[in-house]
């Protein structure tokens, strides 16, 4: 299989290869994907209190397309709000890097992994203000809209 | 000697002609153009005569005891489809019982799917965790209606040697025929009609450092004689049993190959052998987790498959694309399903998928593995460092214990 050259060019120098600390409470993980399958990816995210993604992480197992998709997945979700990271559709992936048909699910991938680690860190999030007991209002505002 | 990039190590999918087959074949192209079955001029005699030369070669790199009982195909896909339809045919008054094995090639594979629904029953046995079928599978497979049992000599992924000489003892004291697909084997590991008593056996050239579009199948002429019904109509070529214009040229390669398999193929077997182990233990020194798919014994001197855990075979193909290799793997097929073969092997799919099969010739040298040796462990080690499966198994945590969302 051919594959097209933005595909190289991640396969060759991923960004963003790493693990961030999953027990950290601003960080949120998805881990998506199953070995038999022959695709797993891990895509981790750091968010600030206003919920900007300041860093992100992935680890992949899978082909050239898989790896590259993970890796575009994360340039393009640092530094932007949750909410509008959730956005990110994998038809945008799939033409950004010229997947073939066959690799959509490589791209179909890494949104899952994108949506599983922000619904992650939303939760780890709602868990720690129960427990605080007093939400705050600005978190409860961004809660409704997401 | 320089290194040629990208290494071959693909020598189970085809090989390089030898030049000296090259060689061989050049005349016939221009000189000696004659057609085979021309009666009535020089150059037909020519033809016919360079070609029952090639018969007598062929036949006695596989212990046949007759020229007469190799017939000339276009390559090993069309003799496995010959024998297995043509005895299916010519002997279902008799039966309509096949038995053969889950890891056959799809030429064996899919003639089985065509008969079956022409109202055949196929059994497709199963083998073992190291690739070798149990020939005590096929004595209980075995009933009054089998005509036909069909088992490859070696297999193309894991290179597996199957033991034909334990099933043809089976099949000659049920009166059942044995067909073989010969096409890895043949030349790498011994093999011998009679003494294993294979009564039709596939073969083509360009496995064994001949030319593309020619092969052969061995039908066996007495005790028992093999009878089948032609799959190609026309001029009666081959005793009825293939029409079609000889290719004499091939044909005249196809010789030359075995002559030199024959010659040499011992030797060479070892030599192949030796590179091998090396490229296995110099790999091995490097990685663990790292599976040897297959037999460790019994296999072909130029086959190696490995399973690298926590790698993709894509993912590690498109690293080391400096060597052709194939894989396992799904996504190197179009069907997204991991090799049949590894699955029948009951090999787990995610190591299927992160399967290797190096496969090493005539023209593989100690330099290649080397170079193809320390690639492989510095992509692997890269890939590991990127695969969140790694990194669970060096935390300890049981990657089976987890659920995974398949999709």
């Amino acid at each position: 299989m051919a594959y097209s050259d933005k595909v190289i060019q991640h396969y060759e120098n991923p960004q963003n290869v790493g693990t961030l600390d999953k027990e950290d409470p601003s960080v949120g993980t998805g881990l998506v994907g199953a070995p038999a399958c022959g695709d797993v990816m891990r895509l981790q995210i750091r968010v600030s209190d206003d919920g900007v993604i300041e860093d992100a992480k992935f680890k992949t197992f899978g082909c050239g397309s898989a790896i590259a998709s993970s890796s575009l997945a994360t340039e393009w979700i640092k530094g932007k709000n949750i909410d509008e990271a959730a956005t990110i559709k994998n038809s945008q992936i799939a033409e950004e890097l010229n997947l073939p048909p066959v690799k959509i699910h490589c791209s179909v991938l890494a949104e899952d992994a994108i949506k599983s680690a922000i619904e992650d860190f939303k939760k780890k999030r709602a868990a720690r203000q129960a427990l605080q007991g007093d939400a705050a209002p600005a978190a409860t505002a961004e809660e409704a809209r997401g | 000697m320089a290194l040629k990039f990208p290494i071959y190590m693909d020598y189970h999918a085809t090989t390089p002609v030898d030049p000296r087959v090259v060689d061989a074949m050049l005349p016939y192209f221009t000189e000696h153009f004659g057609n085979a079955a021309s009666r009535t001029h020089r150059y037909g005699w020519e033809a016919e005569s360079v070609v029952d030369d090639a018969r007598d070669t062929v036949a006695s790199l596989i212990g046949a005891e007759s020229s007469k009982e190799i017939v000339f195909t276009s390559g090993a896909t069309e003799s496995d489809n010959l024998a297995i339809k043509g005895v299916a045919e010519y002997y279902q008054t008799r039966g309509n019982h096949i038995i053969t094995t889950q890891i056959e090639h799809k030429a064996v594979l899919d003639s089985c799917k065509r008969l079956e629904k022409q109202g055949f029953s196929v059994t497709y046995l199963p083998v073992g965790k190291d690739g070798r079928l149990d020939p005590d599978d096929v004595r209980r497979a075995l009933t009054d209606k089998t005509i036909l049992v069909s088992v490859m000599l070696a297999n193309n992924e894991v290179g597996t040697i199957q033991p034909i000489a334990e099933i043809g003892k089976l099949t000659r004291e049920k009166g059942v025929l044995l067909h073989c697909d010969a096409v890895q084997g043949i030349g790498k590991t011994p093999f011998d009609v009679k003494a294993m008593n294979v009564d039709l056996a596939s073969l083509t050239a360009h496995k064994i450092y001949g030319p593309k579009g020619v092969g052969a199948l061995y039908v066996r002429r007495s005790k028992p004689r093999v009878r089948l019904v032609a799959q190609m109509d026309g001029g009666g070529h081959e005793r009825g049993m293939r029409s079609g214009t000889l290719n004499v040229p091939g044909i005249v390669g196809f010789a030359k190959a075995c002559q030199l398999l024959k010659d040499e193929g011992a030797a060479e077997a070892e030599r192949i052998r030796g590179l091998r182990d090396n490229l296995h233990q110099a790999i091995l020194r490097e990685l663990d987790m790292v599976v040897l798919n297959g037999h460790p014994e019994h296999r072909l001197p130029g086959n190696l498959n490995l399973s690298f855990s926590f790698v993709e075979g894509e993912g590690l193909m498109m690293a080391i694309k400096d060597v052709a290799v194939s894989s396992g793997s799904a996504c190197t097929s179009a069907s997204l399903e991991p090799s049949y073969v590894l699955r029948s092997m009951g090999l787990d799919e995610d190591l299927a998928h992160s399967s290797i099969r190096f496969g090493l010739g005539r023209f593989t040298t100690q330099e290649e593995v080397d170079y193809v040796a320390k690639l492989v462990v510095s992509k692997v080690k890269r890939l590991r460092d990127m695969s969140p499966l790694y990194e669970m198994y060096k935390e300890g945590v049981d990657l089976k214990s987890i659920e995974w969302a398949a999709h």
